[in-house]
């Protein structure tokens, strides 16, 4: 309790729009001449957007191969079965022939998808270090905890790459051939390995450690590679600019999927005869078929796919469009008639009033 | 010498927090106080309080533990600490630990600020008042001490106009009889004084020599909050000396009249009733707080479901599938079963969907609650000029039940009435006085009048009477014998007491302004009362002072109604003047003047028609030996034993009959200014106005009728005056059927039960035409007891005004509390004084009337303003405007984060149930508090849907608030339903679109930082797009803070995804790059597209058809507003119509007894000055040792108690 009064004798209240709430203001009305054109408008620009997301959708061409190798599918379950249960699988091929009557429109573009694998599981997303992936030395010594159990090796070295993520990397590869004219040789399609991560990825986000004495693999003396790697990281390419950390499959692998179905891309048919596209004839993909899937139920596919402007095949925003599109304008006549009906109506109560 | 040695004392003190409150010396609960004066060592033995008050909570060191505890002791941020520990544990941590850090701290800040703002201003009010200087008598001499530093059993001297420093004994003072005048405002609120004396032994004690020895010892009570109560005994010299309250002067009431006084001090500090009383006020809830805790209770129990759910799916996918997934990413060492996942993952999912329940929300409730509040504080409209005061929102939370109001309990007087009464017409000896007329002879309407008449010719007349009938003043001036008379009694026949400070210069204290206002009368018409003693009063009659001899003061009570005086004029006659009520007083009249009696009664129902409040006046020769006889009958009967009271009124009776009739009297009880319209504005608005008032039922059903709160369209008024409980009974069941026979008339064909069921209820709400209902104190009593309660809540309510009359403080407070208690409706009490204390108090919302003398009314209420009539503001504009966004708030901000929290638990059925967010975790922390939260917060604080002036024309439009429409449980499932639809679109069609696609340079669209890159972008434009559409009043700042978030947002997020942070942080800012990689992609943002579209347009078409299928009437206000915007404003015309019918006579005094006993002792006039006495008493308290006895006798009586005099 105080003594002291209420404010007595003070000062007037200022006289401004805020203080009095007569702030100038836009008072929106949801009216018919406002809501019926945003309905009619918005439904006849979806539908007309939708019809162009849907044609240019159609206009691109897909082709696909399950060869996950699930017994009598297909000549990788040879494959399958060989691996099965045998940590790490040994090493095997196989191949998917396949042959296009006409010409695969191109650019194409080489994609492996695999289902059922939970890049987005939540303890497999955080398994990752990537202040040792950005070349910091002292990460590359001490990686960071949330890696473990793929932290340090048996002996006790830290791991390089670290992590769940790095330690499962796709390591199925492919190679293409061509075959001209039938019974004729096959010959190997270029596949444009480069450029298939993201600008910021390669140059930015993953970085190898400083090179010691001009050579990466002392740069990453005293640590192991991860328990599934065959070679360690400085040893994926021959190539400078595509080994180590920096390694393109690497940094497309390590981009984790939102989803348990994902595709990631795995080559660019651009080169020399192939920058139109993939002529027609018959063709071979050369599979060395390394990465075990069907423990947990997944598949592994081998996607060739051509693009628009829009990305690849994507048939659901152009449906969903003209659907949401329609749905507009058949609202907008409801609202219409209600409106027409009701209009009346008011006029009337008014005149009355 | 002894000032420091109480120091440490008072620093432990000041060093416990709370230590003020009830704290008792440490070596138990006291049970009996001894003081001894002069003796500060013995004193000190028993550690009683010091002076020193402190009502601050906090000092610099304690501030920031105890308040984190306090704040920590709400339920809101244990849970979130509870949750942030929870994230703290790695194998449940599912977020980082600043996702809840951040919010939490931002939340703890602004509450530390504002309750360290709130205890600086309390530390400073505690310094200034323990820094008062007072004298206090050590070793002899009287020094200047801070209040703080005065002790128990110290001798003070206090001086007039002086605050009491602490609870004292008063031992002596300036006035005769150690008498001294104190003045209780600040207490109890009641602006009259009061008087204080002491023991007749102490009261010689004047001068500082003598108090230097007194040494007396005061064993009393221990410290309570009683006012009113003292008891203790003054042991000194050998002899024991009772005390009571009588003897005491309290902490906070202020010396008046009296020069100087000397106190022994009994209680300080802490212990003084003062700060005994001034405990917190109840904390108040509004019904949409309680709702919002039910709702919050309900989300929880809907996040633990969602958290089982998922944890189930958690427990079922590593037994399917993550056993076998375990190449890849093997289980935590720690996890040996799916089970024993499912659990971690339960509580790692409490942490991501927490956010459905945002520790803002409570955060954000609070700042639009200031808001409005400082909109209720700036409002020009409610600042009164005369006065000089704001309007005041004293509570900060309850702002939006101003929106909901169904019930109002006023007081009348000083908050209905300004408690002026001003005399406006009269009738002597049959002629009419007081009605004005134009040139051409009718009857002028108010605002036309011609210049008020001129008093010059007379230099002691007061300029502020104004009165505009000429006709009066010549009749005075042309001598007639009758008018000379009427002014004569005026002038003669009162109890005021006058005051002259200079000459000419004079000023009347009246007990009550009736009086005041007829005594005013007398003087400006050349009738001055000037002076008076116990024996006389000289009236200056015309230029010449007369002076009359008081022979007897026939004194005012209740059952009298009436108060005569006996004089003797300088010619030896003796008169006796009465007036008094008309139904009383017309019994008394000599019957030769029937004729005269007539026309007077026509002039008092005229008189009554026009609202004003009615005195007859009278008068008597009475021959010497008559009056010798009778003197002596008084004299005998007053010295009875027993039953005094009645043989002094049958004495009394006697000598008041057969008097002549000189006329009456009409005065108007000035209400404030707007009350009718007020009224019948809020009764548009369909809120019921009761008016609760300490005033007498004539008066009561005066007002009623003038401000228009009873009507002569009603079709009955029904009055309830019992005083047993069967006639109460009784009463009450007519009036309910008679309802009912009319509303059976009208056709509704129900049969009338007797007994009590809520079908009656029903029926009685349905009740054609309408009635009043007027009731007694005495039969309120009965009707509050709790086998009649809910019987007379039903009739109460079924009317369309109520009125109590002659209510006690409790009483009002207990009316209050029924309606709250049967009827599930918002009250309101609004009172100006101490006697509405406790019904503001116990009403929902309270609201004071400030500006007036007492404001302990305002102190506890949660408004206050100045004037009854801008409650009408307060409730249709403010409170409707507070209701209205609070709503639309809550609405929003539940939709707002179901849309965003859902997501998660879609996206959990995607990731195997991993706990995985959806988003990056920096937008999880900023979403709530940057992303969202300024322009739901602006919309909060500045949305309107109409202008105020339309709430005003049409006060239908307060309806929804009343019926509870805007935000209800089925609104909040409407949002929460729009949360979860939202939030369903906002994860599927992104995951539709990116299920298989590519960008358009070929490489992956669907990695998860780009889904949640597109997923959070579309959820924010999507909130704003909805936010635009909720806002109906788009100022700059709704602009600025909806366009500056969505920019804050893209800037944030391109920020926190660059490559120098990522160089900084790599591991923190993992998103690098993303933005601008994935906002560059086409089919991210036509995703973004279709997902706002496909979310708002159903909104869009809803709101639509409601608006032209079942428009609510602020949607057609809009809309006409709209269509003709030139329409004309309704005025609404409320002349002040006359009523004619029933007479309303109102013997105009208050229900003490006055002022006679006391002059006529002349106890309180100096003996120096009896000729021209110079005192100030408004009091209208009585003389004490008639107070004493009358007390007992009142006490005796069933309802003596409840009878206490009241203020209206």
């Amino acid at each position: 309790m105080t003594w002291s009064a209420t404010a007595r004798g003070a000062h007037q209240p200022d006289n401004t729009a805020f203080t009095q709430q007569r702030l100038p203001a836009w008072q929106p009305l949801l009216s018919a001449s406002i809501a019926l054109p945003l309905f009619f408008c918005a439904g006849l620009a979806f539908i007309g957007l939708g019809l162009g997301l849907y044609y240019s959708s159609n206009g691109i061409k897909e082709l696909e191969y399950d060869y996950t190798g699930d017994l009598g599918t297909s000549n990788c379950s040879v494959c399958a079965a060989a691996g099965q249960g045998r940590s790490p699988p040994p090493r095997c091929s196989c191949a998917w022939y396949f042959s296009l009557p006409e010409l695969f429109q191109g650019p194409v573009y080489l994609y492996y998808e695999l289902t059922n694998f939970y890049q987005n599981y939540r303890r497999y997303g955080v398994s990752r270090d990537d202040e040792q992936l950005s070349g910091l030395p002292s990460a590359l010594r001490h990686p960071a905890n949330e890696c473990a159990p793929y932290q340090l090796s048996a002996a006790g070295l830290p791991i390089a790459p670290c992590g769940a993520i790095a330690n499962s990397l796709f390591n199925d590869s492919f190679s293409l051939w061509h075959q001209r004219r039938a019974g004729g040789p096959y010959v190997e399609v270029p596949l444009d390995r480069t450029g298939i991560a993201w600008w910021t990825d390669y140059h930015v986000k993953f970085r190898n450690p400083p090179l010691v004495n001009g050579s990466l693999a002392l740069a990453f003396q005293g640590t192991a590679p991860p328990p599934n790697w065959h070679r360690p990281v400085y040893d994926l390419s021959t190539d400078p600019n595509n080994t180590g950390f920096i390694n393109q499959d690497f940094v497309v692998w390590m981009r984790t999927a939102a989803l348990p179905t994902f595709r990631k891309l795995y080559a660019r048919i651009r080169q020399g005869n192939y920058s139109t596209g993939l002529p027609r004839g018959a063709y071979r993909v050369n599979i060395t078929y390394n990465y075990p899937v069907r423990a947990f139920g997944g598949h592994k596919l081998i996607i060739f796919s051509s693009i628009s402007w829009m990305g690849g095949k994507n048939p659901f925003l152009g449906i969903a469009y003209l659907v949401v599109g329609s749905l507009c304008i058949l609202m907008g006549f409801v609202m219409l008639v209600v409106y027409i009906r009701y209009q009346d109506q008011n006029d009337e109560d008014e005149d009355e009033e | 010498m002894t000032v420091p040695k109480e120091m440490p004392e008072k620093w432990a003190r000041a060093g416990a927090p709370h230590s003020w409150s009830r704290k008792k010396p440490s070596w138990g609960t006291e049970e009996e106080r001894r003081a001894r004066a002069n003796d500060r060592e013995y004193n000190e033995k028993f550690q009683y309080a010091s002076n020193c008050i402190k009502t601050s909570k906090y000092n610099i060191l304690t501030f920031l533990p105890v308040n984190l505890f306090e704040q920590f002791q709400e339920v809101a941020n244990t849970y979130f600490l509870f949750l942030l520990i929870l994230q703290l544990i790695p194998q449940i941590s599912s977020l980082s630990w600043f996702t809840t850090i951040v919010p939490l701290v931002l939340v703890l800040t602004i509450t530390a600020v504002k309750d360290a703002t709130d205890d600086y201003f309390r530390h400073k009010s505690d310094n200034q008042v323990n820094n008062r200087q007072s004298q206090v008598l050590i070793n002899g001499v009287l020094q200047q001490e801070q209040w703080m530093n005065v002790c128990v059993g110290d001798i003070i001297k206090l001086e007039n106009n002086q605050f009491v420093a602490a609870d004292l004994l008063l031992l002596s003072s300036s006035e005769p009889h150690g008498l001294c005048y104190i003045e209780t405002a600040e207490l109890d609120g009641e602006t009259n004084m009061k008087v204080r004396q002491a023991i007749p032994v102490t009261s010689e004690l004047g001068d500082i020599s003598k108090l230097a020895k007194f040494d007396g010892e005061v064993i009393c009570e221990p410290p309570n909050n009683k006012l009113d109560k003292f008891s203790g005994t003054l042991y000194w010299k050998e002899n024991k000396f009772p005390l009571s309250n009588q003897n005491m002067l309290l902490r906070g009431c202020v010396l008046r009249n009296t020069e100087w006084c000397f106190g022994l001090v009994i209680f300080a500090g802490p212990d003084t009733k003062l700060m005994q009383n001034s405990g917190r006020t109840k904390f108040k809830r509004t019904s949409i707080d309680r709702l919002m805790n039910t709702l919050v209770l309900w989300i929880f129990g809907f996040l633990v479901c969602m958290g089982v759910i998922l944890a189930i799916g958690n427990a079922i996918w590593e037994h399917e599938v993550g056993t076998r997934f375990q190449v890849y990413l093997p289980w935590d060492e720690a996890v040996d079963s799916a089970f024993f996942s499912g659990f971690l993952s339960f509580w790692s999912y409490i942490i991501i969907l927490n956010t459905v329940v945002p520790i803002s929300l409570y955060v954000s409730v609070e700042v639009i609650r200031l808001g409005h509040s400082y909109f209720i504080n700036w409002d020009k409209k409610m600042f009164c000029m005369k006065k000089r005061t704001p309007a005041e929102a004293r509570t900060t939370t309850l702002n939006e039940e101003l929106g909901q109001v169904e019930y109002i309990f006023s007081d009348k007087t000083g908050t209905l009435t300004q408690n002026i009464m001003v005399f406006n017409k009269c009738s002597i000896h049959g002629r009419s006085y007081g009605d004005v007329f134009d040139v051409l002879g009718h009857k002028a309407e108010l605002g036309e009048r011609p210049e008020p008449i001129d008093f010059s010719f007379n230099p002691l007349a007061d300029k502020k009477f104004l009165f505009w009938d000429p006709t009066l003043l010549e009749a005075v001036k042309m001598g007639d014998r009758h008018t000379h008379e009427f002014f004569r009694l005026l002038s003669l026949c009162h109890t005021v007491m006058s005051e002259e400070k200079n000459e000419g210069e004079l000023y009347y204290k009246a007990q009550s302004p009736d009086e005041g206002a007829l005594v005013t009368a007398a003087r400006n018409f050349g009738f001055v009362f000037r002076s008076r003693t116990p024996k006389t009063i000289t009236v200056h009659e015309l230029g010449t002072a007369i002076t009359y001899q008081l022979l007897a003061i026939l004194d005012f009570n209740n059952i009298r109604k009436r108060m005569s005086v006996i004089v003797r004029n300088p010619e030896g006659k003796i008169r006796l003047y009465c007036k008094g009520a008309d139904t009383i007083l017309l019994e008394r009249l000599h019957h030769s003047t029937q004729e005269l009696l007539n026309t007077t009664t026509d002039h008092l129902n005229e008189y009554a028609g026009e609202g004003l409040r009615t005195l007859v006046l009278a008068y008597k020769d009475l021959d010497e030996e008559y009056y010798e006889e009778w003197a002596e009958r008084r004299l005998q009967a007053s010295l009875a034993q027993d039953s005094r009271e009645d043989r002094l009124a049958s004495v009394y009776e006697e000598v008041e009959s057969d008097m002549v009739l000189l006329g009456a009297t009409a005065i108007e009880d000035k209400l404030q200014q707007g009350v009718p319209e007020t009224i019948a504005l809020l009764t548009l608005a369909n809120i019921k106005i009761w008016v609760l008032t300490g005033d007498k039922q004539e008066t009561a059903v005066n007002i009623g009728y003038s401000c228009k709160m009873l009507t002569d369209d009603m079709t009955e008024v029904f009055i309830v005056t019992g005083h047993t409980v069967l006639e109460v009974r009784e009463e009450l069941r007519k009036a309910r059927e008679k309802m009912m026979d009319s509303s059976r008339t009208v056709g509704n064909g129900f049969t009338y039960q007797e007994k009590l069921s809520s079908k009656l209820a029903s029926v009685l709400e349905a009740v054609a035409g309408e009635y009043a209902l007027v009731i007694n104190g005495h039969s309120l009593a009965h009707a509050l007891e709790a086998d009649m309660e809910l019987e007379f809540l039903e009739t109460a309510c079924a009317c369309k005004a109520v009125i109590c009359c002659r209510v006690t403080p409790l009483q009002k407070a207990q009316v209050v509390e029924l309606v709250k208690k049967y009827k599930k409706a918002v009250t309101l009490a609004i009172g100006d004084g101490a006697n509405d204390v406790s019904m503001i108090k116990t009403a929902h919302i309270g609201v004071g009337i400030s500006g007036q003398e007492g404001i302990q009314a305002v102190l506890a209420s949660d408004y206050s303003f100045s004037q009854f009539k801008f409650l009408q503001r307060l409730l249709l504009v403010h409170g409707r405007w507070s209701y209205l966004r609070m709503c639309k708030f809550l609405c929003y901000f539940f939709y707002k984060n179901f849309a965003f929290t859902m997501v998660h638990f879609w996206f959990g059925f995607f990731c195997g149930f991993s706990a995985q967010t959806v988003y990056d975790q920096y937008f999880i922390t900023l979403y709530n508090i940057v992303y969202t939260s300024l322009p739901v917060l602006a919309m909060g604080v500045f949305d309107q849907d109409v202008p105020e002036q339309r709430s005003m024309e049409y006060p239908k439009l307060y309806e929804p608030g009343q019926l509870n429409l805007l935000f209800n449980k089925r609104e909040f499932f409407i949002c929460i339903a729009q949360g979860i639809y939202t939030s369903v679109l906002m994860f599927f069609i992104p995951y539709g679109v990116f299920a298989e696609a590519t960008r358009d340079d070929g490489t992956q669209l669907a990695d998860y930082q780009s889904f949640a890159v597109t997923v959070a972008t579309s959820l924010v434009i999507v909130v704003s797009v909805q936010i635009g559409l909720d806002t109906g009043y788009w100022t700059a700042i709704n602009h600025f803070f909806i366009w500056g978030s969505l920019a804050v947002y893209f800037a944030i997020l391109f920020a926190m995804h660059s490559n120098g942070l990522f160089d900084m942080f790599p591991n923190q800012f993992r998103f690098v790059g993303n933005a601008q990689n994935t906002l560059a992609q086409p089919t991210v943002w036509l995703t973004i597209v279709l997902t706002t579209v496909v979310c708002i347009m159903p909104v869009v078409a809803f709101r639509f058809l409601r608006l032209h299928l079942k428009p609510d009437l602020s949607d057609t206000v809009r809309y006409t507003q709209l269509v003709r915007k030139k329409q004309k404003a309704q005025h609404r015309c409320m002349r002040r119509v006359g009523r004619t019918g029933s007479r309303r006579s109102g013997y105009a005094f208050s229900h003490q007894e006055g002022f006679g006993e006391l002059i006529m002792s002349g106890k309180n006039m100096r003996v120096s000055s009896l000729a021209l006495s110079s005192f100030t008493t408004r009091s209208s308290s009585s003389w004490i040792e008639s107070l004493r006895r009358k007390k007992s006798d009142s006490a005796s009586s069933p309802s003596g108690g409840a009878d206490k005099p009241l203020k209206g």
